[in-house]
């Protein structure tokens, strides 16, 4: 598709015609690119040049301000050391810690739930256009609007627990959300609210898109509604399940908002992901060097799953 | 399952069985959208009671005597941190923020679009593959040096303010947030368009070109038209997105009276003189969920299509 090298063929007799159309036409020709240029100078400038000015400040030594002489790796060392050696567990241990559980559980139910009742929704059913509705509208909200409706649906006095006493179960007990050994499942439980609809939406097009014949065929060999979901339509999802998985990563390493609002970071601290560490350290505590050392980590992972991803998408693509 | 169901299989387990099934199937369908609903329900039959009702009350119960006093007090009276003025102020923040950004960002991704497909270069792939990475990256990666440009033109802004009596928008939150916003919202928007346009019909543009037709009256004339539905998707997309947003949004304009609606809600919620009111503070959450429900319910279609775009990406 090479528009631009034909337009300069068709105009070439004018080139050597006319000079000042020459320079006319010359300049249409390095429109698209001129058009282009102000949104990947700016792609260029402030997403990799402030990477690495994050990678760069991760070297020094900056506390409150930023300091530009390199020191080194002390900012990864401490955040390690505090990991593997301190006693009692330092912030960035639990963030890390809470990362791997609230990453596994999030992205693990989101798409258990998500194909399980886009399986259900497929089942010919009436008020599917009611119900899918339904499921996804939390991904319309603000993590902090789902944030504030959850701490008050389990807040321990007011909540759900409350309500479960006075229907009669008075030996209820749910306070996980002021327990800082429970509270980053309380995140687990909004951040699936919020997103499993979406996923449930991705299989549901995923399964719609599967051919009728495979499965008529199946059935024709006698394969039960059970055998037929996990020997044939289940591995046919597979694209559909790293898409997902993709969304779903990129989301939990993301997530910031949804421990803010639901927990305030939960009782000391908590309820941190390494986002909350970057923003608290960064921000709050003056520990920019060690903050931007937390950043180019979380970005590392994140560069790690995409990548490859995007790389063979858009292969896939040109080919 | 009925559909899939064998004769076979139906006329030896008989209908009972198949009826057993679908009540099944309904029951948990159901059971999962009382899920989904219970916390916006909780929420807003919340900001409809009063502080006695919601004490002594069920947290599930209809209010007795609905109320709209919460709701008035969060728009025009409710306390953040030490300022009650209700969340009103933040609201409009929020949507003189949203629109110029939305409109920028929509018309840069769709002239972006343009070029990628329509106006090919020597590594166009490799432009496109860069703008998309800058979706992904968690925005903490960015945050400090953006906060350090933003701080100059600041003080840049002070400079201008004295010498000519007008700061021409350095320095203020609402132009920094929708810089910001612009700035890391092209990729997607790049991407919706670009993928649209991958799929318009070249020939008409080349046809156009032989016209003797230029490369914005193609644009203008061709594409724009044609563009209505990714428009939508593109709109919708950032709206949610950027009125949602609250990382960036607390650490450019984190406190006072510029904050966007996510963070003064945040602030309400947190602020913790006094007794808390949980009705207002219900009556808060709604008010900054509603532009984005109500865009859901109205072009809800349009929304799913934009995640989906979003997540399946290339």
């Amino acid at each position: 598709m090479s528009t631009v090298a034909e337009t300069q063929i068709k105009l070439t007799p004018e080139h050597d015609a006319r000079p000042g159309a020459s320079v006319r036409s010359r300049l249409q020709d390095l429109l698209p690119k001129i058009v282009l240029a102000p949104s990947f100078a700016a792609t260029i400038v402030f997403v990799y040049g402030f990477i690495l000015w994050t990678i760069y400040l991760s070297f020094t030594n900056s506390k409150t301000f930023p300091s530009y002489a390199i020191t080194g790796a002390r900012a990864y060392q401490r955040l390690w050391r505090w990991t593997f050696e301190s006693d009692p567990p330092s912030s960035w241990y639990t963030s890390i810690t809470n990362m791997g559980i609230f990453g596994f559980l999030y992205i693990l139910i989101c798409l258990a739930l998500g194909l399980f009742l886009a399986i259900l929704l497929d089942q010919k059913i009436r008020g599917e256009g009611v119900l899918r509705p339904i499921y996804l509208y939390p991904m319309a909200l603000s993590f902090i609007v789902t944030g504030v409706a959850w701490k008050w649906f389990l807040d321990p006095g007011l909540g759900l627990e409350q309500t479960l006493h006075q229907w009669g179960w008075t030996s209820f007990h749910f306070d996980w959300i002021k327990n800082k050994d429970f509270v980053i499942y309380t995140v687990v439980i909004a951040g699936v609210w919020q997103a499993s609809g979406f996923i449930m939406a991705m299989f549901l097009a995923g399964l719609r898109g599967i051919d009728g014949e495979i499965m008529k065929a199946a059935q024709i060999d006698g394969a039960s509604t059970f055998q037929l979901y996990r020997r044939i339509v289940i591995p046919l999802l597979r694209p559909v399940f790293l898409s997902a998985f993709i969304v779903l990563a990129h989301l939990a390493i993301k997530s910031y908002d949804l421990v803010v609002a639901l927990t305030s970071g939960g009782p000391g601290g908590s309820a941190w992901l390494p986002s909350n560490f970057m923003y608290e350290f960064t921000f709050k505590r003056n520990e920019m060097a060690v903050g931007s050392a937390s950043a180019v980590i979380m970005l590392m992972t994140i560069t790690a799953i995409i990548v490859p991803y995007l790389y063979s998408e858009l292969r896939e693509k040109s080919r | 399952m009925s559909a899939v169901t064998s004769p076979a299989r139906q006329a030896s387990s008989g209908m009972s069985a198949r009826t057993i099934n679908r009540i099944v199937i309904y029951g948990l369908l159901a059971l999962f959208a009382i899920f989904y609903l219970m916390p916006l329900f909780v929420m807003l039959v919340t900001s409809f009671k009063t502080m006695d009702e919601i004490q002594n009350g069920n947290m599930l119960a209809l209010p007795h005597a609905p109320t709209f006093a919460p709701w008035i007090k969060a728009w025009s009276e409710v306390c953040s941190g030490l300022t009650c003025v209700g969340m009103k102020g933040y609201f409009w923040n929020s949507i003189k923020m949203v629109v110029p950004a939305v409109l920028i960002s929509t018309l840069l991704g769709a002239l972006n679009g343009y070029v990628l497909t329509k106006w090919r270069f020597r590594g166009h792939t490799l432009v496109f593959a860069m703008m998309l990475f800058a979706c992904f990256i968690p925005f903490q990666s960015v945050l400090l040096p953006m906060a350090t440009i933003l701080g100059s033109l600041g003080r840049f802004g002070v400079t201008l303010q004295n010498a000519t009596g007008f700061n021409f928008g350095f320095g203020n939150s609402t132009v920094n947030l929708v810089f910001v916003h612009v700035v890391y919202g092209l990729g997607f928007t790049t991407l919706f368009f670009r993928n649209y346009y991958e799929a318009f019909p070249t020939e008409l543009i080349k046809a156009a070109q032989v016209d003797g037709a230029s490369f914005f009256q193609i644009f203008r004339r061709i594409m724009l038209p044609n563009s209505l539905p990714i428009i939508v998707v593109t709109v919708i997309y950032q709206f949610t997105n950027i009125w949602n947003d609250f990382l960036f949004a607390s650490a450019y304009a984190g406190s006072g009276d510029v904050m966007p609606m996510t963070v003064a809600l945040n602030n309400v919620v947190n602020t913790s003189t006094g007794v808390v009111e949980y009705n207002v503070n219900m009556a808060a959450a709604m008010i900054a969920a509603l532009p984005t429900l109500i865009v859901y319910v109205v072009a809800g279609r349009y929304f799913v299509r934009g995640l989906m775009a979003g997540a399946v990406k290339g």
